[in-house]
């Protein structure tokens, strides 16, 4: 079995690393949960790249329904074929179409599937996934087809809590939080993405980071990646390092609400 | 094999199943612990434990449990006497890079193996050094150490290497009390839905029925034919009760908010607040300042009669507030209603579809409160705030 240690453009706590671990050998889906902008999906696109697996997507929107993600039987297309005499409208087969989860579970090699956002869809779409993510098979039957996963598919599963999930799932899944990461995590974080950054930059960027985190006033805190657009900003603009902590330039990337920018100018000095 | 850390987690009120305590097992027997503690832990909580509000709860029966083991019993007072300095807490003058190398190397079972034997040994205080338990040394255990590996012994963390991470209980700030479980009242509130196609929507879902008719009437020739989606056209104007007797049911009430916005398929939501009964004016806000409030004249006049109603509030109060005058003076108005009562007449008469739901059990017979109670459910349906009450109020609701 192969393990996952992080990867190149993705810095990972040991203990997510563990849990990665634990759902990846007992075979159970990876709840991922988290502040918005810690990583979660990034973390699918890592072990899919650490691993040389293929990485399947499922975006899960308010619309979506379990069924999407199984499989589609295009019924209106079939009619129209008909009509036409077009060939092949015999086989129903044709006419049925994978979802994601089929396309994860017909895949010729273990594949990881992400289900992004899974607390977007209504309140039961958890529920209606149950069977097919604990047995790996669904069945289709205008076919009369099962398909079973040739592979246990590594499910990734990410929440940004907006909904609770229900008991019966969350029986089935390893749970891991991602904490916001401290400093020292951080700092290797934005080293993985500006290798040859200046070493009084980054501790000016930090400090001043954390500082406005800290504020109690500003009410959606700036997260891991916009750390990172703001650094790309200050290298792009050529800001001298002293310059960051007392002025800040370039807030609008790290705040994107009018109130949390003018309450970090009344008390930032 | 430790059956009981089960049962001290579900005392401790994690709701853990055999589902999750065979998956332990099965990790444990694969070797998913790493056979360290650290490793231990966190295989536990990753399948123990389902949300980060309970992270707090798990860390706590984690210490409960497994404190002792295998040490923390033994530690003498004398010895938490000798390392509790807090004055040595920055003091770096020991460094010393080759034990910290060695250290480094330790496992965790050999540390705690070592710190057994130390225990047994150790007479006298002894600080700064590498070898003994003592303070602001380079030894792995005691506290304020260097070492960047070891147990904690008394003291406070400071360089966070203990690995016994479980006893800083990070995740104190998580911990959601008041989160009672909103998701039952969720799917409670999931009935209250009126499906209509008459809502303003481009035609995405196919029509069965009207594809065969055209089909036929063409002769065979096929006609797909689309229709607009259904939606819920329920409209809610949500009315809470605030404040005062009211604070004994707020962890309840803001379990009811958070469903009914969460739940978010309604077409239309309205919130006011009010104090034991409206009157003049309502409040956009449960603190019930004025500058937040709108006449309720104003409210009824601009809210239609298809918004559902459901007041939430325990209906007890002082007699005369409800059929007297009230807090904030009589109207002056004479055409508008002058008692509370009056007000509440006003929603019945207007809106159909209303309900009072009540946290509060009916006060047993003869009592003061009872009064209020009684008359305000002569007015409105009333229902218990439970689930079940919940799920008859939105039967109610929707009857026509």
């Amino acid at each position: 079995m192969s393990e996952f240690k992080g990867s190149q453009n993705y810095v990972a706590s040991e203990e997510l690393m563990r849990a990665v671990n634990i759902a990846m050998v007992l075979e159970k889906p990876l709840l991922i949960k988290g502040e918005p902008g810690t990583g979660k999906t990034m973390l699918a696109e890592a072990i899919s790249q650490a691993l040389g697996k293929k990485l399947i997507i499922w975006n899960i929107k308010s619309t979506t329904k379990a069924q999407d993600g199984l499989y589609v039987y295009d019924v209106v297309q079939r009619l129209y074929d008909s009509q036409f005499g077009g060939e092949g409208v015999d086989n129903i087969e044709k006419y049925v179409k994978l979802g994601k989860l089929g396309e994860a579970f017909t895949a010729d090699e273990q594949v990881i599937l992400l289900i992004d956002e899974i607390d977007k869809a209504d309140l039961e779409f958890p529920n209606d996934l149950l069977w097919e993510l604990d047995r790996m098979e669904f069945h289709i039957p205008e076919t009369g087809r099962t398909v079973t996963a040739k592979h246990r598919p590594v499910v990734i599963i990410t929440s940004n809590a907006e909904k609770e999930l229900p008991d019966a799932f969350l029986r089935r899944c390893v749970f891991h939080y991602i904490e916001f990461p401290d400093r020292e995590l951080m700092a290797e974080i934005v080293r993985v993405h500006f290798p040859s950054l200046d070493e009084a930059l980054l501790t000016q960027v930090l400090e001043a980071f954390y500082r406005i985190r800290q504020l109690p006033s500003i009410k959606k805190k700036p997260s891991t990646s916009e750390i990172i657009d703001w650094i790309r900003a200050l290298v792009h603009g050529g800001v001298d390092p002293s310059r960051v902590v007392k002025e800040v330039p370039y807030l609008g990337v790290l705040l994107k609400k009018n109130e949390d920018m003018d309450a970090l100018r009344r008390t930032w000095k | 094999m430790f059956e009981e850390f089960l049962y001290t987690l579900r005392r401790g009120g994690l709701k853990v199943s055999l589902t999750e305590w065979m998956a332990l097992m099965e990790a444990l027997e694969k070797g998913l612990h790493g056979s360290s503690f650290t490793g231990f832990y966190h295989l536990c909580r990753a399948l123990l434990v389902k949300s980060e509000a309970d992270f707090d709860r798990f860390d706590r029966c984690f210490l409960q449990y497994f404190k002792d083991v295998p040490f923390e019993q033994e530690v003498s007072q004398e010895l938490l006497d000798w390392l509790d300095r807090p004055d040595v807490l920055r003091d770096y003058a020991n460094w010393d890079e080759e034990q910290a190398r060695l250290n480094e190397l330790l496992s965790e079972e050999e540390i705690e193996q070592m710190l057994k034997e130390r225990m047994e040994e150790q007479k006298e205080e002894h600080n700064g050094g590498k070898y003994w338990v003592g303070t602001h040394g380079m030894s792995t255990f005691g506290n304020s150490g260097l070492s960047p590996k070891g147990i904690r012994v008394g003291g406070q963390g400071m360089h966070r290497r203990a690995f016994r991470v479980a006893g800083e209980r990070r995740f104190r700030d998580f911990r959601g009390d008041n989160t009672l479980d909103t998701r039952q009242f969720q799917v409670a509130l999931k009935h209250l839905r009126q499906y209509s196609g008459l809502v303003d929507l481009p035609p995405t879902e196919f029509d069965v029925d009207n594809t065969i008719q055209d089909t036929a009437e063409h002769g065979g020739m096929l006609t797909v034919r689309y229709k607009k989606p259904r939606q819920n056209t329920v409209k809610v104007l949500l009315m809470m009760d605030s404040g005062g007797s009211m604070d004994y049911y707020a962890q309840l009430c803001s379990a009811l908010f958070q469903a009914v916005s969460k739940v978010g398929h309604f077409k239309d939501l309205k919130v006011y607040y009010f104090h034991n009964c409206p009157y003049g004016r309502v409040y956009t806000d449960p603190s019930l300042l004025p500058s937040g409030s709108v006449q309720t004249e104003w409210l009824l006049s601009n809210l239609s009669s298809e918004y559902k109603v459901i007041f939430v509030g325990d209906a007890q109060m002082a007699p005369y507030e409800l059929t007297g005058g009230w807090y904030y003076g009589r109207d002056r108005d004479p055409s508008l209603p002058q008692c509370g009562m009056d007000w509440l007449e006003r929603f019945r008469d207007k809106y159909p579809h209303i309900i009072w739901i009540n946290p509060s059990e009916r006060p047993s017979w003869g009592q003061y409160w009872c009064e209020t109670y009684d008359a305000i459910a002569r007015v409105f349906p009333m229902f218990p705030l439970t689930v079940d009450g919940l799920e008859a109020g939105m039967k109610k609701l929707l009857a026509r």
